[in-house]
C-alpha cells in the first residue's frame, strides 16, 4: 500500500517531527511497507467481533476525592530545561 | 567465596548465603561491580552504574540484616532504564530525556526497596523499548555476552545481558511485545512477562500502555518467582493494576507437574522456525512428560496476523505516549529553536532516533481518519480473536509450550527490520501481550553456534504459578539455565 | 434581507471537587504558579491517571439535572495535540462514549420559553495556563489548573440570538449551581463558553457555515460577541462574500471578533480509547440513588414558594437567585418564621449586607436560627424593627448570639403597659401645649408626644403600645386610666 510523501509530511507536522525531503521519501516507503504487511488484517474475518481495547475486565477503578499535598515546586521545576519565577518557560506561543 | 564464585550463584542462593552470614551484602555488591567493571565495557549493558549508592545501600542493609524478611534481601540487581528511579537518571536510552532524574520511584522500585534490594544501576535497551535487538539505544548497542558480535535481543537487551554476564543476580525488564522473553532466550536466562495488571506500571515510561508490563529476568524460574512475589500487587497509582491474591509463587514451586496438560500449538512450529530451535523446544515437552505431564497438540491460529495487530496497536499508543517529550518540562531541549514550533520540531527530531520516529509516524497514520477503522480498529478486533484463540486452547491445556523466537540471536547490524520479515519474531511473543497473558521464556538448549535457545510457556491470566512450576520442573531435570557464556568468569571471548 | 442567527453553545464547567480529576492535587482557584501540581498533572514520564469518583458523580448529577440519558458504560479517549498548556500532549476526554447525551434545558428569554436540546455532556481534564511575555518573547506555563475536572456541555444549534444564548447560559448556571456541580464563576473561569454561530435567511431551514468563538469572559461578552458576529456574517453574505469556517477570538477591549491563527490540521486529533483508564460502568441502582438525592431545582422551588407560601413571583425569583439563599429561606420557614417576614429580611437586610461586603450567600456566616430568633423577637414585640436592624448588623458577620447581644445592650423593647403609661402621663403633663394642639385637631402634635414617650424610654418601647396608651389618655373619656398590666 502506498503512502504519499505529502501525507508523510503532513503526519510529520502533526507529530512535530522535522523530516528532510529525503527522509520523507524514505519514511513514505517504509510506512507503505508496514501498512502493506498489515494487509494480513484485511484477510481476517472479524465480522461481529468487538474491538478489544484492553485485556482486563475491570471497571470503575476510582479514587476518592481526597487531597494530598502537592509537590514542592522546586522539585518539579528542577527537571525543566528552562524555568523562571516559578513557571516553565517556552518560546512565546501564539494562540 | 571469591567474586567469581559469588556471581555464579542464583539470586536465591546468594540471598540464603547473606542470611546465613556467609556473605556480606557489601561483598556481594563489590563482586557485582567487579563483574561490571570487567565486562560492561564490552557488553554495554548499563547506561548508568550507581556504584556509590549501591555500596552505601549495602552497608545500610547489612547493618539491618537482622530484620531481613525477603529471600532476596541484599541481593544486587539492576533496572531497565525505562523504569523511574528517584534521583537516578532514567533515559529510556533516548537522547530526548537527557539527564532526566525523576523525583519519584516506580511502584516496582518501591516494592523492591521494601524487600531489601540493592540496585547497581540502570540498564541499556532499545530506545523507548522500541526494537528487538537493543541496537536503537542512544547509548550504543548492547552486545550478547555469548557472542559479542551478536545482539542480546531486545528491547530489554541490557537486562538479559547483565544477568547472563553476571553483572547482577537479576534484573527488571519490560515486555510490550516480547521484550523480556526474546532477550532472555537470546542470552540464556529465564524471564517472565506477568499477567497484565499484576505489576504496577506506575513509573514505567509508557510505550504501549495496554500491553506494557514489567517483569524479572533471572538465572532460573525460582529467582523469577521470588522477584514476582515482591513486585506483584495492586498499586493505587495505576488504574489498570488489579486486585488479586499475590505472593506464594516461590513456595509453590514443587516441580510436580503430574496431570498438567502441556499444549503444543501446531501452527507455531511450522514455517519460519529454525530446526534446532524446534527440536530443543519439543525436548522440553519430553522432559515435562517424563515428570508426569500430558502433552496435547492443539492449534492457536494467530501467527499470521498477531504481529500486524501488535504493530498497529503498539504504534498507535506509542505515538500518543511519546508526544509528551517536547523539551518543556523535563529532559533535553534542542538549542537555537526559534519559536515554539521550532522548539517542538527540533527537540523531537533531534531527540528521537529513527526507529522511534518511524513508529510515531506509523501510529499517527493508523489513528488518522483514513486508517482508524481499517487498521487500528481492525487490529483491535484481531486482538479479540487472539484472546478467543487462547481461551479455546486453555480449555484443553494448562500451559502452552512454544518457541520464544524463530531463531537465535542475530549479528549486530544484520537484524532485518521486523516488519519486513515474513514471520517476524514478535509473532511468537506478541500474542501473549495482545491477550494480557503471563508468558515465560527459559533456556532449553544451545544451538550449533553455541547460542542459547529459549522455550516459551504461556498460561491463562493469573497463571504465573503454573508457568513457573512447569519451568522449575524442567530446570530440576536439566542444566541449560546453569550454562554461562564463555568468559563470564574472566576475560572476554 | 432578514437574517436569522443560529447558535449552539459549548459550555465548559469546572466541577466542584476537592481534588483534580486524575490526581490528588487541590483544585482551589489561584495560588502561586505550579504550586498545585505533582508528577501526574504535569505529565512526568511513567505517571498514570486515576479517576476521581466524585468527578463522575457530579457529571452524572449534571446529566440527570439536564434530563440527559446517562451512558451506562462510558469510557475515556485521548485527544492528541501539541500546546504547552497540555503537558501530556493529549487531553483525556470522552469522544466515543460521553457520560450523558440527549438532554434538554428550558430557557426563558424575552422571546418566551423554549426547550434547548443538549447533544452531549462529557468529562475531561482542564489544561494549564499560559502567560505571554511579548517583550521577552517567552510564555510562562502554570499547571495549577491542569487536571481540574471539567464537563463540556454541547447544545444543539437551537438558540436564535444573543438573548437566548445568555438565557441558556443563565439556565445552565442556575441548574448546575443548584445541583452543587459547580460554582459556575465566569470570572474565575469555572464556567467558560464557546459560541458556534451561523446566520441564514429568515425562514430557511439550512445551516450556513459557522464560526466558533472563544475567549468570552462574561455573559455580557457573550451577548456582544453574538451580536457582533451575526452582523459580521450577515454583512459578508450580503456583500456576496462567504463565511469561512474558522475559530475566532473575542476581543473584549475592542468589541470585535478576530480569526485565531489558522491551526493547520489542528482538527486531526487522532482520538483513540485511553488505555490507562478502565471504563466507567454505572449501575441502575447507583443512578436511582443519585436521582433520589437530586435537590429541588430553582424552577420547582419558585412554583412551590408561590403555592405554599403565597409569595409573589418577584420574591420567588429573588429568593431562588442563589441556592444558598433559597436554602436559607427554607430553613427560616422550617424554624417557624412567617414566610413573608423571612423573605423580606432576606431580600432586604441579608442581600444588602452581602452586597455591601461583596460576598456570596454561600460564604455568609449568619445562620438561619439566628435570623429566625431575631425575627421572632420582632414578632413578639420584644424588639422594634429599627433596633432589630441594629442587632442584625451586629450579629451578621459572626453569627453572634441575638439574645446575648440584646441583653448586653439592654435593647429589649419596653412593652410593660405600666411603664409606658407612667411615661405617657409625664409627657402629657410636661407638654400641655401639645395636648392642646392635639385636641384642637393638629394631628402632628400626636407624633411629637409619641416621640417624647419614646425618648423617656430610651427608644425601646413598642410603638404600637405607645400609640394606644396615648390615644386612650388623650381621647379616652371612658373610664379612669388604669395602671398596671
Amino acid at each position: 500500500m502506498d503512502v504519499a510523501p505529502e501525507q508523510v509530511a503532513r503526519l510529520a507536522r502533526l507529530c512535530r517531527l522535522e523530516l528532510s525531503p529525503e527522509e520523507v521519501r524514505e519514511v513514505a516507503a517504509e510506512l507503505g511497507r508496514m501498512l502493506g504487511r498489515m494487509d494480513a488484517l484485511d484477510r481476517l474475518d472479524t465480522a461481529g467481533v468487538e474491538p478489544m481495547y484492553r485485556v482486563s475486565p475491570e471497571v470503575n477503578v476510582l479514587r476518592e476525592d481526597e487531597a494530598a499535598p502537592s509537590w514542592a515546586r522546586e522539585e518539579l521545576l528542577a527537571a525543566a530545561p528552562a524555568a523562571d519565577g516559578g513557571a516553565y518557560l517556552t518560546p512565546q506561543a501564539v494562540e | 567465596m571469591g567474586g567469581t564464585e559469588l556471581t555464579g550463584l542464583t539470586a536465591l542462593e546468594l540471598g540464603a548465603a547473606i542470611r546465613r552470614g556467609e556473605v556480606s551484602i557489601p561483598e556481594a555488591v563489590r563482586a557485582a561491580l567487579c563483574a561490571v567493571e570487567a565486562r560492561n565495557g564490552a557488553v554495554n549493558a548499563f547506561i548508568t552504574v550507581t556504584a556509590r549508592r549501591a555500596l552505601e545501600r549495602a552497608e545500610k542493609l547489612q547493618a539491618e540484616a537482622g530484620r531481613a524478611r525477603s529471600p532476596l534481601y541484599g541481593v544486587p540487581m539492576a533496572i531497565k532504564d525505562n523504569i523511574c528511579t528517584r534521583g537516578v537518571k532514567t533515559s529510556c536510552a533516548s537522547r530526548i530525556l537527557g539527564e532526566f532524574a525523576p523525583a519519584y520511584d516506580a511502584g516496582v522500585v518501591d516494592r523492591l526497596a521494601g524487600a531489601g534490594a540493592v540496585s547497581l544501576g540502570k540498564l541499556n535497551m532499545d530506545e523507548f523499548a522500541m526494537g528487538s535487538t537493543s541496537e536503537t539505544s542512544y547509548y550504543g548497542p548492547v552486545r550478547n555476552p555469548w557472542d559479542l558480535a551478536r545482539s542480546p535481543g531486545g528491547s530489554s537487551g541490557g537486562s538479559a545481558a547483565a544477568v547472563a554476564a553476571g553483572m547482577g543476580w537479576y534484573a527488571l525488564g519490560s515486555d510490550t511485545g516480547g521484550s523480556i522473553r526474546q532477550p532472555a532466550a537470546f542470552c540464556g536466562v529465564t524471564g517472565i512477562k506477568p499477567t497484565y495488571g499484576t505489576v504496577s506500571r506506575y513509573g514505567l515510561v509508557a510505550y504501549a500502555s495496554s500491553m506494557d508490563q514489567i517483569g524479572p529476568l533471572g538465572r532460573d524460574a525460582a529467582d523469577c518467582a521470588a522477584v514476582l512475589d515482591v513486585i506483584q500487587g495492586r498499586d493505587a497509582r495505576d488504574a489498570t493494576s488489579l486486585d488479586g491474591r499475590y505472593g506464594g509463587l516461590l513456595d509453590g514451586l514443587t516441580g510436580d507437574v503430574r496431570g498438567l496438560k502441556v499444549g503444543l500449538p501446531r501452527d507455531w512450529y511450522g514455517d519460519g522456525l529454525d530446526g534446532e530451535a524446534r527440536a530443543a523446544v519439543l525436548a522440553v515437552a519430553d522432559v515435562l512428560k517424563s515428570r508426569g505431564a500430558e502433552v496435547v497438540e492443539l492449534s492457536v491460529p494467530v501467527m499470521d496476523y498477531a504481529a500486524s495487530a501488535y504493530y498497529a496497536i503498539a504504534a498507535a499508543e506509542a505515538s500518543s505516549n511519546l508526544s509528551r517529550f517536547d523539551g518543556i518540562r523535563y529532559g533535553w531541549r534542542a538549542e537555537e529553536c526559534g519559536g515554539l514550533d521550532g522548539l517542538y520540531a527540533k527537540t523531537r527530531s533531534q531527540g528521537f532516533g529513527p526507529e522511534v520516529k518511524r513508529r510515531i509516524l506509523l501510529g499517527a497514520l493508523v489513528l488518522s481518519a483514513g486508517h482508524y477503522e481499517g487498521r487500528y480498529q481492525k487490529a483491535l478486533r484481531a486482538r479479540a480473536l487472539v484472546r478467543d484463540a487462547f481461551q479455546a486452547a486453555f480449555e484443553r491445556c494448562g500451559v502452552i509450550l512454544a518457541p520464544t523466537a524463530p531463531a537465535d540471536a542475530p549479528r549486530l547490524g544484520e537484524g532485518q527490520p521486523e516488519e519486513l520479515q515474513a514471520r517476524p519474531g514478535v509473532a511468537y511473543t506478541a500474542p501473549a501481550n495482545l491477550a494480557g497473558l503471563p508468558a515465560l521464556s527459559m533456556p532449553c538448549g544451545l544451538d550449533g553456534k553455541g547460542l542459547p535457545i529459549g522455550a516459551q510457556l504461556i498460561a491463562p491470566r493469573f497463571g504465573e504459578g503454573a508457568l513457573l512450576n512447569a519451568a522449575h520442573a524442567f530446570q530440576l531435570d536439566t542444566d541449560w539455565h546453569r550454562r554461562i557464556p564463555v568468559g563470564r568468569g574472566g576475560g572476554v571471548k | 434581507m432578514i437574517w436569522e442567527t443560529v447558535i449552539g453553545l459549548e459550555v465548559h464547567v469546572e466541577l466542584a471537587t476537592r481534588t483534580k480529576i486524575f490526581c490528588a492535587c487541590s483544585t482551589a482557584f489561584g495560588g502561586e504558579p505550579n504550586t498545585r501540581c505533582c508528577p501526574v498533572c504535569t505529565g512526568m514520564p511513567g505517571t498514570l491517571p486515576v479517576l476521581n469518583r466524585r468527578a463522575v458523580e457530579l457529571a452524572v448529577k449534571a446529566g440527570l439535572g439536564l434530563d440527559c440519558a446517562i451512558t451506562r458504560h462510558s469510557r475515556f479517549d485521548r485527544k492528541n495535540y501539541f500546546y504547552p498548556d497540555l503537558p501530556k500532549a493529549y487531553q483525556i476526554s470522552q469522544l466515543y462514549l460521553p457520560i450523558a447525551r440527549d438532554g434538554t434545558v428550558e430557557i426563558s428569554s424575552p422571546a418566551g420559553r423554549k426547550a434547548v436540546r443538549i447533544r452531549e455532556l462529557h468529562l475531561e481534564e482542564d489544561a494549564g495556563k499560559l502567560t505571554h511575555d511579548p517583550a521577552a518573547g517567552v510564555s510562562r506555563v502554570d499547571y495549577n489548573r491542569c487536571g481540574v475536572p471539567l464537563i463540556e456541555i454541547v447544545t444543539e444549534p437551537d438558540l436564535r440570538g444573543a438573548e437566548e444564548a445568555v438565557a441558556c447560559l443563565e439556565a445552565l448556571r442556575e441548574i448546575l449551581r443548584y445541583l452543587g456541580v459547580s460554582g459556575c464563576k465566569m470570572q474565575e473561569g469555572s464556567l467558560r463558553c464557546d459560541v458556534n454561530l451561523s446566520v441564514r435567511p429568515a425562514g430557511s431551514g439550512a445551516l450556513g457555515p459557522r464560526t466558533e468563538m472563544k475567549n468570552l469572559g462574561s455573559f455580557r461578552a457573550v451577548a456582544r460577541a453574538v451580536e457582533y458576529e451575526a452582523r459580521r456574517q450577515a454583512a459578508l453574505l450580503e456583500g456576496g462574500g462567504r463565511v469561512a469556517r474558522e475559530t475566532r477570538r473575542w476581543d473584549e477591549e475592542r468589541n470585535v471578533s478576530l480569526p485565531m491563527r489558522a491551526k493547520e490540521e489542528a482538527r486531526d486529533y487522532r482520538y483513540f480509547p485511553e488505555p490507562d483508564l478502565p471504563p466507567v460502568e454505572l449501575a441502575e441502582e447507583y443512578l436511582d440513588r443519585l436521582r433520589a438525592a437530586q435537590p429541588e431545582l430553582a424552577r420547582a422551588k419558585r412554583a412551590r414558594y408561590q403555592a405554599d407560601y403565597g409569595l409573589g413571583e418577584y420574591d420567588c425569583r429573588m429568593l431562588t437567585s442563589d441556592p444558598a439563599l433559597a436554602r436559607f429561606f427554607e430553613a427560616l420557614a422550617a424554624l417557624g418564621t412567617p414566610a413573608k417576614q423571612g423573605a423580606n429580611w432576606i431580600m432586604g437586610e441579608v442581600l444588602g449586607a452581602l452586597s455591601q461586603r461583596g460576598i456570596e450567600p454561600g460564604e455568609m456566616k449568619l445562620t438561619p436560627p439566628t435570623l429566625a430568633r431575631l425575627i421572632a423577637l420582632v414578632e413578639a414585640g420584644t424588639l422594634n424593627r429599627n433596633t432589630a436592624v441594629k442587632v442584625f448588623e451586629a450579629v451578621f458577620d459572626t453569627d453572634g448570639d441575638v439574645d446575648a447581644f440584646v441583653a448586653a445592650h439592654g435593647l429589649e423593647q419596653v412593652s410593660d403597659g405600666g411603664l409606658i403609661r407612667e411615661a405617657a402621663v409625664r409627657a402629657l403633663e410636661a407638654n400641655p401645649r401639645s395636648v392642646e394642639d392635639y385636641r384642637g385637631g393638629k394631628a402632628r402634635a400626636f407624633g411629637f408626644l409619641v416621640g417624647q414617650v419614646m425618648r423617656q424610654l430610651g427608644g425601646k418601647a413598642d410603638p404600637r403600645t405607645v400609640n394606644a396608651v396615648l390615644r386612650e389618655l388623650l381621647d379616652g373619656g371612658g373610664g379612669p386610666a388604669r395602671t398596671g398590666a
